[in-house]
């Protein structure tokens, strides 16, 4: 009996199966209308006038689903921050996945799904793919790799040169959602309260802040692995400026903070994916806020810190919760939980 | 000085330090456990996962054992050479995942004061009980009090009070240190971990000092007098006492635990073949100065310079907890004091 249930290798084999794959269950899935029998090697785009925006990034979280999300909701909305944060308008991506042999055909149909849904809700349309199969020692699950373009805002001046003493540091909301919400699935560990992922596109909130302000936003980047703590180490090393934020202005959930407690890790430097960090001219920075603030996804923006003078050594300091100073570093790579 | 890993990094990252008066110097005495644990036990562990020892167990660990650094690299390196090692939160995931495998062996790195110890002694009780044969723990617990006792019966003695670990007090309760207060003559007072509970417990301490009047007292409020006896007893029925080598600090009497006759099956140790390697402290290395208190981190002549997190000498900067590591990841002073801190 032929096994209709689970992916096999035939399935990236190019051939009948692939092609009944895309027709039943991929296609369908990411909901973008396309007619299987009709499809081409390459989608044909109109150039935007301007600059544009390119991205790429490969997804291997583990477990393919979580409290908040999925790898599909994941990818699409990954890739659409990244292109967001660079000052683009997202137009098109790209999903190319590797599937491990034997994966659950509805698991696949279910975050292709999130993966449409997420392209929609985004504005963003998959255009091109591709489909492998590998054996099972080959990959865990499921591997997805994205590209992104899109065309960059006529009133984006973004970079590391056009930052300045004295502008400030803005932050879109709770830190570590998805991070901790990840983290704690993977250990088996189920806390009374829920954790869920904040993953979710954040270019309505790029969109809002350079229609408004155009060269007033410095820089911008979403704060996904090595969370906060990672973007500002880098903010303050290619600027060579010195920041300065305040640990009770930081947004967080207690819930995500008693998590990480418990799991001993960093909220800093967990990993957020529908978050915002933005470096703005100070005198933008309070109606900057109260722009992010009316979005779902930012009602508790804040500033969170000020840029500093230029240094040879720029750190990042944090004025703690009670008013000591510590510095905040590049994050390692690996969180590990403590013993005790 | 404090003598709790966790209070370490919660006194860097809370940036207390700098909160406090010039007259009232804060150390951190040996408090990480990893930091304590001695070189030869990381090299037992890293062969072992290797397949050195004759079998090749899965290693089981927490968390912060993992990137320490032994005389064949660490337990991630030895990962990414095909070494199966096993991060988990509690020794009985360790059980549950031997029970899981039963085609291999899972050795258990018991590492930890006696914070950690019940639950180790309740894993191997488990597995006793669920007959999970393949499980057995390499151990290196450690004990607080006799430690203590050795920083303060060594000579040029620089502490006047302890501020006592949160989580290992929970288990002995406030009242075990009451003999470091007959014999010695310190305040001893136990503080949680959040600032405002730091500040308190040194509040409480320079109270008792000013009045000339030591006790053994706890600002932390689910720290009582008697602790957790069912702990206690679990300890006692799996282990016994013996002597420890500490790292930097040497042989101290009673510190650490062993298991009993009954249960030695589970003993690594007996199982595996595991080489006999002494552990030598590297040229230079003033660990044993900074974990007696005689030396901050900043001072160390290797700090920062020699001696960094990626590349550490000694066992201070070895565990994220350690004295140097602490400072190293949040002292500004520390970050930025003209070394050419590497990133």
């Amino acid at each position: 009996m032929v096994d209709t249930e689970h992916i096999q290798l035939a399935h990236g084999g190019g051939g009948q199966l692939t092609a009944e794959l895309l027709r039943e269950v991929i296609l369908p899935a990411l909901g973008g209308g396309q007619d299987p029998r009709r499809l081409t090697d390459a989608a044909v785009l109109r150039p935007a006038k301007g600059r544009l925006a390119f991205t790429t990034d490969s997804y291997v979280v583990q477990p393919l689903e979580f409290p908040g999300g999925d790898i599909g909701t994941l990818a699409v909305c990954g890739t659409v921050n990244d292109l967001a944060v660079a000052g683009a308008e997202p137009a098109a991506v790209s999903l190319a996945l590797v599937i491990q042999e034997g994966l659950e055909i509805a698991l696949l149909r279910r975050v292709l799904t999130s993966a449409g849904r997420a392209a929609k809700r985004a504005g963003v349309a998959v255009v091109t793919g591709d489909t492998k199969v590998v054996d099972r020692a080959a990959c865990d699950g499921l591997i997805i790799t994205t590209t992104g373009v899109g065309r960059v805002h006529p009133a984006a001046r973004l970079g590391f040169e056009r930052i300045e003493p004295g502008d400030k540091v803005l932050l879109s909301g709770p830190l570590g959602e998805h991070g901790l919400a990840v983290m704690s699935c993977r250990k088996g560990l189920s806390f009374s309260a829920d954790l869920a992922s904040d993953c979710a596109s954040v270019a309505g909130l790029t969109r809002a802040l350079l229609d408004e302000f155009g060269p007033a936003v410095r820089f911008m980047r979403d704060p996904t692995r090595g969370g906060l703590a990672a973007v500002l180490a880098e903010i303050a090393a290619a600027a060579g400026k010195d920041i300065e934020i305040a640990e009770s202005a930081i947004p967080v959930n207690r819930t995500v903070q008693a998590a990480a407690e418990m799991l001993g890790l960093d909220v800093l430097a967990a990993a957020n994916e529908g978050k915002l960090v933005a470096v703005v001219a100070a005198e933008a920075a309070d109606k900057a806020v109260a722009i992010l603030a009316k979005h779902d996804i930012a009602r508790r923006a804040a500033v969170i810190g000020t840029m500093g003078p230029a240094s040879d050594n720029p750190l990042v300091e944090m004025v703690t919760a009670v008013g000591g100073r510590c510095v905040v570093q590049m994050p390692y790579g690996e969180e590990l939980p403590r013993i005790c | 000085m404090e003598i709790c890993g966790t209070h370490t990094m919660a006194i860097a990252r809370a940036g207390l330090r700098s909160l406090l008066p010039e007259t009232l110097r804060l150390a951190s005495g040996p408090g990480c456990p990893v930091c304590v644990t001695d070189q030869s036990y990381l090299d037992q562990a890293v062969g072992l996962a290797l397949g050195a020892c004759g079998a090749k167990p899965i290693v089981a660990t927490y968390g912060d054992m993992v990137r320490v650094p032994g005389q064949q690299g660490s337990l991630a390196e030895a990962r990414a050479r095909g070494a199966e090692v096993e991060v988990v939160y509690s020794a009985e995931q360790a059980v549950e995942l031997a029970a899981a495998r039963p085609d291999r062996q899972v050795v258990f790195l018991a590492v930890g004061f006696e914070t950690t110890a019940p639950g180790t002694a309740l894993a191997i009780q488990r597995a006793r009980r669920e007959g999970v044969g393949n499980f057995s723990v390499l151990l290196a617990h450690k004990l607080v009090l006799p430690a203590m006792r050795a920083l303060l019966s060594a000579g040029d003695v620089r502490i006047d009070g302890f501020l006592c670990p949160g989580h290992v007090s929970v288990i002995l309760g406030f009242a075990a240190y009451e003999p470091i207060v007959r014999e010695f003559a310190r305040p001893c007072v136990v503080a949680g971990f959040e600032p405002g509970q730091i500040l308190a417990g040194l509040a409480e301490i320079l109270e008792q000092l000013a009045q000339g009047q030591p006790t053994a007292t706890s600002v932390y409020p689910p720290v009582s007098a008697g602790g957790n006896a069912v702990a206690r007893r679990l300890i006692e029925e799996v282990f016994t006492v013996t002597d420890a080598r500490w790292r930097a600090l040497g042989v101290i009497p009673d510190s650490g635990l062993a298991l009993r006759e009954g249960l030695a099956e589970f003993d690594a140790a007996g199982r595996f073949e595991l080489p006999q390697v002494g552990g030598c402290e590297p040229p230079g290395c003033r660990c044993g100065d900074v974990l007696r208190g005689r030396l901050l981190p900043v001072d160390c002549p290797l700090f920062a310079r020699r001696c960094t997190p990626r590349d550490p000498v000694g066992p201070c900067m070895v565990s994220s907890e350690g004295a140097c590591a602490a400072s190293y990841k949040y002292d500004r002073q520390a970050v930025r004091g003209g070394r050419g801190v590497e990133r």
